[in-house]
């Protein structure tokens, strides 16, 4: 075992279950690093890590500078590099795996999930989601009311054409929504 | 034929255009759209950022919803996102048995339950393949000659589902071309433009792959863009002012839904099909084909 390999088992011998699966997962143990998926991502350039990148950084154990990186929160989704993979990697969903443990182990570039996070609340409450609700509370979040201030002209253009959401419609069924939610919720943290 | 239609939240007001022409145009080809009662968000990609299983069960809940009310029928969305959450939904329930369990289950509390009788649509995918060709031709009263529009299908509606060319998908730009529409060589119709970054704190990245969209459709000459996908729209539409401010470009492209276009070329009234609230006006652009 070389000396790096010992620093990368030392380093890890804390991982989660979780987090020791992602090291070993289909996505890092099949990847053939041939950079399909760097080349046909529209926002790898400003990425930490590209996704070649990335699997080659799990590889060499380097988990938590993975989930420091700004990389997942640049994903668009355009699944891309899914749909190209020569090796079949699904990476849109990987990135979304990479974007789950790192908010849970608080360990995402701040800002990052802010506004996700704002959708989530609004969505859980309501059962819908609104344009509006979730600027506010995305701005309230960063405590940025200046960026709210921004988006006036915009808003008031939207406002006369009637396409202003200023409240989200509410579900009659949010009550039964909420109850689903928490159940599973419950489920996993079991 | 009848099928569940989900509109999507964004449906209910900032695009609700897309709704209401959606509706007219399915009508007008014989479409039984029987929308699917007290539907909730699909969640999105924000949701399924930070949880998985609940973003399952939001989609499963009106996977549910709609087998109740229209049995058989398959469920039709329009917009792009919606329908890849809704649609990855359905196959991971399908594949997975761990998470069908754990989805029953959420459901039950609920007292629902879904059966996976149903198949996951996108209205323009139904206009294209099951309508055809020939039923809409019969439709057209008002051919829409000589206007150059690009097709902007986005990423979503094939990737990866699947239901057109993944690379090159040309369900739009035959509908467009179908409708009369002189329709511009436009490589990106299946590029991104940003989708959720343009909400939150990586907007310039969006904001540089909308620049690209645009620069490239008015380089090829179109004098609108054609959408089917509402996320794909406002960020296209709405942040025109915004692009132009950054990169110096005076970008000023109306942007208009397909079932907008299609029901134009149909003689379907204005307020049908929501026309009038755009922010960059098509009124001239399309005065040449209305009654």
């Amino acid at each position: 075992m070389s000396a790096d390999t010992m620093e990368a088992t030392v380093r890890n011998a804390r991982l989660s279950p979780e987090e020791e699966a992602i090291l070993h997962s289909k996505e890092v143990l099949e990847c053939i690093q041939c950079g399909t998926c760097s080349a046909s991502c529209p926002t790898a350039y400003a990425m930490d890590y590209t996704p070649r990148q990335i699997i080659a950084a799990l590889r060499a154990g380097e988990l938590e500078k993975v989930l420091r990186s700004n990389t997942p929160w640049l994903c668009t989704s355009c699944n891309y590099c899914t749909v190209r993979c020569p090796a079949g990697i699904q990476f849109t969903d990987f990135m979304y795996d990479l974007k789950r443990m790192a908010v849970k182990r608080n360990l995402n570039p701040r800002g990052s999930a802010e506004f996700y996070k704002a959708t989530v609340s609004t969505v859980d409450r309501h059962g819908r989601s609104a344009e509006m609700e979730l600027m506010i509370r995305y701005y309230v979040s960063r405590l940025n009311p200046l960026g709210l201030l921004k988006l006036l002209p915009f808003g008031l253009k939207m406002l006369v054409r009637g396409r202003l959401p200023l409240l989200p419609h509410r579900i009659k069924g949010r009550a039964d929504l909420a109850k689903m939610l928490d159940h599973v919720a419950q489920k996993g943290e079991a | 034929m009848a099928y569940s239609y989900y509109p999507g939240c964004t449906q209910e007001v900032s695009t609700k255009a897309y709704d209401r022409s959606s509706r007219a145009v399915a009508k007008a080809l014989g479409l039984d759209l029987i929308e699917i009662d007290d539907w909730n968000c699909c969640g999105s990609s924000p949701s399924y950022s930070l949880r998985h299983v609940e973003t399952y069960a939001l989609n499963a809940r009106n996977l549910a919803l709609a087998e109740r009310g229209a049995p058989g029928g398959d469920v039709v969305t329009i917009c792009n996102g919606c329908f890849g959450m809704m649609d990855k939904t359905n196959r991971r329930l399908a594949e997975d048995a761990d998470l069908r369990r754990e989805i029953d289950e959420a459901l039950a509390v609920a007292d629902l339950e879904y059966r996976g009788t149903l198949t996951v649509r996108h209205l323009l995918d139904i206009l294209v393949k099951d309508v055809g060709r020939e039923a809409i031709e019969q439709k057209v009263t008002h051919p829409l000659e000589g206007l150059k529009v690009a097709g902007y299908i986005g990423c979503a509606f094939s990737r990866p589902s699947g239901i057109d060319d993944m690379e090159f998908p040309t369900a739009l730009d035959d509908l467009l071309t179908w409708i009369g529409a002189d329709v511009v060589d436009y490589p990106l119709k299946a590029a991104c433009c940003g989708g959720v970054l343009m909400m939150g704190d990586k907007q310039d990245v969006a904001l540089k792959l909308v620049h690209t969209l645009l620069a490239e459709a008015v380089r090829r000459g179109a004098t609108c863009l054609a959408t089917a996908c509402p996320l794909c729209h406002l960020n296209v539409e709405a942040y025109q002012g915004q692009v132009n401010s950054r990169f110096g470009t005076d970008f000023s492209l109306p942007v208009l839904f397909f079932s907008q276009l299609l029901g134009v070329s149909m003689g379907l009234s204005k307020k049908d099909l929501g026309l009038g609230e755009e922010l960059i006006s098509a009124k001239a652009l399309l005065a040449p084909f209305m009654t």
